[in-house]
């Protein structure tokens, strides 16, 4: 079947699934389990009040269950278990974990990682920051913003594509291509670089792309942020003499810790799942590895399940603490 | 705030410079992709595209017309015409006669060919050749000209992506394949999202608080845990790698995110509206159809553009769940990093692909850009 058709169908299937669940499981409770009427009308009307979260829920919690709970634990099972010839699995302790611990490419994508951790989410933070106060007082700001956040929409794939002609070479006797390489050389560099090839510093042209793109993000939410704090604390300061980075660093930044905090958090979620940028421009070589995409090379390449599944679990362990800080933070928020 | 800025101009120009610096190092990658799409591949390989508007220098190896066409003037042999295919376009500025010396002659000048030929050289390209002796040989003589031409744009590359029929790159059904995996799973997990929120947001029963904070601490998990135990699933019910197991990843993938974004919209719509339709004796469906939903338009475009930019741009996904070993469901993200590693120096069609599947997000980018913002501030947990 053409998947454009099939694709047609399953949007009028979902849709109509969806409404039709929706619809008649609504009926059936109000009209034939519960009816409205008749002697226990009272009763039958509290209890169809109870029961009809569910029937708006069920869907939901099925699908977030089935594709996001139910894999955390799975997964914690295949990381302690080895698929044994002629399907099954044995249990084998923390055999996988020692064996990953044991590889050199575990420790490089671990230090990659960490460093993708600190640099990713505190330049975009920062730059997101110097974007947001700056745009806010001009005029044009507003078209400014725009460019700056339209990163976004750029996949990872594209922009990586984008970079790596940034980042091109060709050889000494040829004009460079690449930006990078053709500044370095005016600028009195001796030879052109393969930029993605230096080791260490290949994870920062890697990290660029990042930044690139969550600038925006931080830019817009920073934004608003700025514009949300009380005009007369910054008029009491004008008024007291301070200059304007007085103001911003001891008055306007106190009072928007908070957002740069949930900034900083989103971020480093996104930096913690990064996949597509190695994956297309690296795929890990020159030691540019990270956690995600030695998962996917031990899953995918390697198939070996249990030690893929450690490396996830590895990535769970570290999103963790934001994990209970988001919940912590909403449940207080609800009381 | 703006007075500060306003009583010291020299603040106002610095703020204004440094936008601009901004701004600029931000679009220059992208630009540099867009230019490129539309140079051939000659140019890209040969000048930064930063030079593509600005004629471009180059060397080329020309010849004279054949003997052939020699007439007699005065008892001279002369050769006339011009060197260009198409001249008008191009501007000469050095020339040479002999390989090794390209740029012996200014435009004008009359070069010595030996055996009593000259010819002279001008900056369109006329030249006149002149000898004592009759020309002989087929051919015409070597001209080496290094000459500035137009900056010159083109759209083959596009055709060539697009609409080659024999496709070679992939690229239309790639195109095609994203569609399909993204609007469905763009769809179906708004309506689930919406009915879930609306139970979150305005219906009272035990265990609520405790859902939405489930919702919220789902939002984080990585999806990386999801991969095998999901393909094993997919596996087992017997729909393994396809269209289906797809829809139902993204749609799962997306859901934390919807259910919050709407239930944090939801909660903040008048009690008094929800309540008096309750009063005048409407069902909980009723009231979420004909109140609910269209008051909670922002919060669904808003996670509609969300839905759409992350499917479209999705590749992970698309690579465990979709795209099998005949590659005939790839996706362009797919498609695109296969052509980084076998077309890495092509990059007339890299840029060119990476551009069409870059090209529809940033339209409903630039459309919808007042919902994504209004999105992402009700999204990060605050």
């Amino acid at each position: 079947m053409n998947p454009a058709l099939q694709g047609l169908i399953t949007i009028i299937l979902g849709v109509g699934g969806c409404v039709g669940y929706f619809y008649f499981s609504n009926q059936f409770l109000d009209k034939v389990l519960f009816p409205g009427k008749g002697p226990n009308a009272g009763r039958n009307i509290n209890r169809a009040n109870m029961v009809r979260p569910w029937l708006f829920l069920f869907p939901a919690l099925a699908l977030l269950g089935l594709y996001l709970a139910y894999p955390v634990f799975e997964t914690l099972r295949l990381s302690v278990s080895e698929r044994v010839s002629g399907g099954g699995s044995e249990f084998v302790g923390l055999a996988n974990y020692s064996q990953m611990f044991g590889e050199p490419k575990f420790w490089e994508a671990m230090r990659n990682n960490m460093l993708w951790l600190i640099v990713v989410p505190a330049m975009s933070t920062a730059f997101g920051l110097l974007a947001a106060q700056l745009t806010d007082r001009i005029k044009w700001g507003n078209i400014a913003k725009s460019l700056i956040f339209m990163p976004m929409a750029i996949s990872f794939v594209g922009a990586a594509v984008i970079f790596k002609l940034v980042y091109d070479t060709r050889p000494i006797d040829q004009e460079q291509i690449g930006i990078l390489n053709a500044i370095y050389l005016w600028f009195g560099g001796d030879a052109p670089q393969t930029w993605l090839t230096i080791p260490l510093w290949n994870n920062f042209f890697l990290m660029v792309v990042l930044i690139w793109i969550q600038t925006g993000f931080a830019m817009v939410i920073l934004s608003a942020a700025l514009r949300g704090i009380p005009e007369d604390t910054i008029e009491a300061a004008i008024i007291d003499g301070a200059n304007p980075f007085q103001i911003f660093f001891k008055i306007k930044i106190p009072q928007i810790v908070g957002t740069i905090v949930v900034v900083w958090t989103t971020i480093t979620i996104v930096v913690l799942k990064v996949f597509d940028i190695v994956f297309a421009m690296t795929n890990g070589q020159w030691e540019t590895q990270v956690l995600a995409n030695y998962m996917f090379d031990k899953l995918f390449r390697a198939n070996d399940w249990g030690v893929g599944s450690a490396s996830a679990m590895i990535i769970m362990l570290l999103v963790t603490p934001i994990l209970v800080w988001n919940v912590y933070n909403v449940r207080k928020e609800m009381k | 705030m703006d007075n500060i800025a306003g009583t010291k101009s020299g603040l106002t120009w610095a703020v204004h410079i440094s936008v601009v610096l901004l701004v600029v190092l931000w679009v220059f990658p992208t630009v540099g992709l867009l230019v490129s799409s539309f140079r051939t591949a000659d140019q890209i390989s040969t000048s930064g595209w930063w030079k593509s508007m600005l004629p471009s220098e180059q060397s080329e190896t020309l010849r004279t017309a054949a003997p052939s066409t020699q007439t007699l003037e005065n008892g001279i042999h002369v050769i006339s015409g011009n060197l260009f295919e198409r001249p008008g376009d191009f501007t000469i500025s050095v020339w040479g006669v002999k390989s090794n010396d390209i740029a012996a002659y200014e435009p004008g000048d009359t070069a010595d060919m030996g055996d009593g030929v000259s010819i002279t050289v001008q900056a369109n390209g006329d030249y006149r050749m002149i000898s004592t002796e009759e020309f002989s040989g087929r051919r015409g003589e070597r001209v080496f000209v290094t000459a500035k031409t137009p900056p010159e744009f083109t759209t083959r590359n596009y055709y060539n992506v697009l609409f080659d029929p024999a496709n070679r790159e992939g690229m239309t059904k790639a195109f095609f394949n994203t569609l399909t995996v993204t609007i469905p799973a763009t769809v179906i997990p708004i309506l689930i999202a919406a009915f879930a929120a609306y139970a979150l947001a305005w219906m009272e029963f035990p265990g609520r608080a405790l859902l939405v904070a489930a919702v919220v601490g789902l939002l984080v998990v990585p999806l990386q845990l999801a991969l095998i135990p999901l393909l094993k699933f997919h596996n087992d019910i017997g729909i393994g790698k396809g269209y289906l197991g797809t829809w139902m990843a993204h749609t799962g993938f997306g859901l934390p995110l919807a259910i919050y974004l709407l239930r944090n919209y939801m909660v903040g719509l008048p009690r008094d509206i929800i309540e008096n339709a309750r009063v005048d004796g409407a069902t909980e469906f009723q009231i979420f159809v004909k109140i609910i939903l269209p008051l909670s338009f922002p919060a669904l475009a808003s996670f509609a553009i969300f839905q759409f930019l992350w499917t479209w741009n999705d590749l992970l996904v698309a690579l465990v769940f979709l795209i099998d070993s005949t590659g005939e469901t790839t996706v362009m993200t797919k498609q695109i990093v296969e052509l980084l590693g076998t077309r890495g120096g092509n990059w007339e069609i890299l840029a060119t692909s990476a551009f069409v599947s870059i090209a529809v997000p940033l339209c409903v980018f630039f459309a919808m850009q007042r919902y994504l913002v209004r999105g992402l501030l009700a999204g990060s947990v605050k």
